[in-house]
């Protein structure tokens, strides 16, 4: 009781944002929140258990799907030349649809375009095991995100929503990420939100998830309603964050908490 | 899409002792969990884990319902002979899962 009083006193005296961007050399990746035997279990392959949605994804690049009858190796060739960087530049412009897809809606619209098969659902084992396959050749490497005329407008909103307190908590992203990382929330430290490692394994979910779920799950936190999967407003927030980490280490498939 | 990754030193040296790591995608699922309807979720979990070294058991495990998804195992044995390493799992639902690896031993 004590405890939601305090919480609802800071939250109502403290402004939304600061506005203010962090400074380069202040960022953390979650990974530097973790314990040792969790950053111990995402540096070696032979323990994490991404590596099973690794192994997955690699079968599926070069399984034959849809109509088309053609894998993904059969146009895009070898993952390990052509897909390195790619994770590292989405979400990104879809000149045909005029929005920003990121790398799930961009496997999606190559299945059903080029492989004329049905989509990925949302989470499923499938999506997320051919996203983790190509955001790891992205591995180590940094995020750029290209940020032109026709993207700004979307990144705007995205920082919008990133700052907008939401939710019967009334809280804003922000808040958490920007001015109380490095804190606790209930037991747990309260990181700075650069999605590097995504799709990323974690621990409590016992499973690979994607960023919308995160995403979502943050939402669920502040008792916001969460967005659908795969709607424009994740996607956002999505492209917000990712530019919001520019210049930092892919991580894919990352392990967290 | 049952998957497991084994990791054994390819090579080593007589009485040399190896490690082995054994990382298996099983969902766990407990049975004490009810979904959004209110429904029991049945078991589905992992009961043993046997690794043999040319025939010779050299680690077993019971598994219950609190263990986590995609258990990992990392154990230790004495590299004695060139040959092969056998593990199997076996689970609800009549789950098998084999997998091997080779070492030579000099």
């Amino acid at each position: 009781m004590i405890a939601s009083v305090v919480l609802l006193l800071v939250a109502g005296f403290l402004p939304a944002s600061s506005g203010a961007e962090m400074a380069p050399e202040d960022r953390r990746s979650g990974y530097e929140f973790m314990s040792a035997q969790t950053r111990a279990m995402q540096d070696d392959e032979a323990a994490n258990p991404a590596t099973l949605w690794l192994l997955d994804g690699e079968a599926l690049w070069i399984r034959k799907d849809g109509r088309a009858d053609v894998s993904c190796a059969h146009c895009h060739g070898d993952a390990a030349t052509t897909m390195k960087g790619v994770a590292a530049r989405y979400p990104s412009f879809d000149p045909k649809l005029e929005r920003p897809l990121d790398l799930e809606q961009r496997i999606n619209a190559c299945r059903t375009d080029a492989q004329q098969a049905a989509p990925f659902a949302f989470e499923s084992r499938e999506l997320l095991a051919l996203t983790t396959y190509i955001a790891r050749q992205s591995r180590g490497l940094l995020i750029q995100i290209n940020v032109d005329a026709r993207l700004q407008p979307f990144l705007d909103r995205g920082r919008n929503a990133f700052e907008r307190r939401q939710g019967q908590l009334n809280i804003s992203c922000a808040q958490c990420h920007d001015q109380y990382w490095g804190r606790k929330l209930a037991g747990n430290p309260i990181p700075q939100a650069h999605p590097t490692g995504y799709p990323l394994y974690r621990l409590e979910w016992q499973s690979v998830g994607s960023l919308q779920r995160r995403l979502r799950n943050c939402l669920a936190g502040v008792r916001a309603a969460p967005y659908p999967f795969g709607a424009p407003e994740l996607v956002e927030l999505e492209l917000y964050l990712m530019w919001r980490a520019r210049g930092m280490k892919i991580e894919t498939p990352a392990v967290r908490p | 899409m049952a998957r497991a990754v084994v990791t054994v030193p390819p090579r080593a040296k007589r009485g040399e002792i190896i490690e082995i790591r054994t990382l298996v995608g099983h969902r766990m699922e407990t049975g004490f969990r009810h979904d959004n309807l209110g429904r029991s979720i049945a078991r589905d979990i992992l009961t043993q884990f046997v690794c043999t070294y040319n025939g010779t058991e050299i680690c077993r495990a019971e598994l219950f319902p609190a263990i986590s998804a995609n258990p990992l195992f990392t154990f230790t044995t004495i590299a004695v002979e060139s040959g092969t390493l056998e593990f199997k799992w076996t689970g609800d639902n009549n789950f098998v899962l084999n997998e091997t690896a080779s070492i030579t031993v000099e």
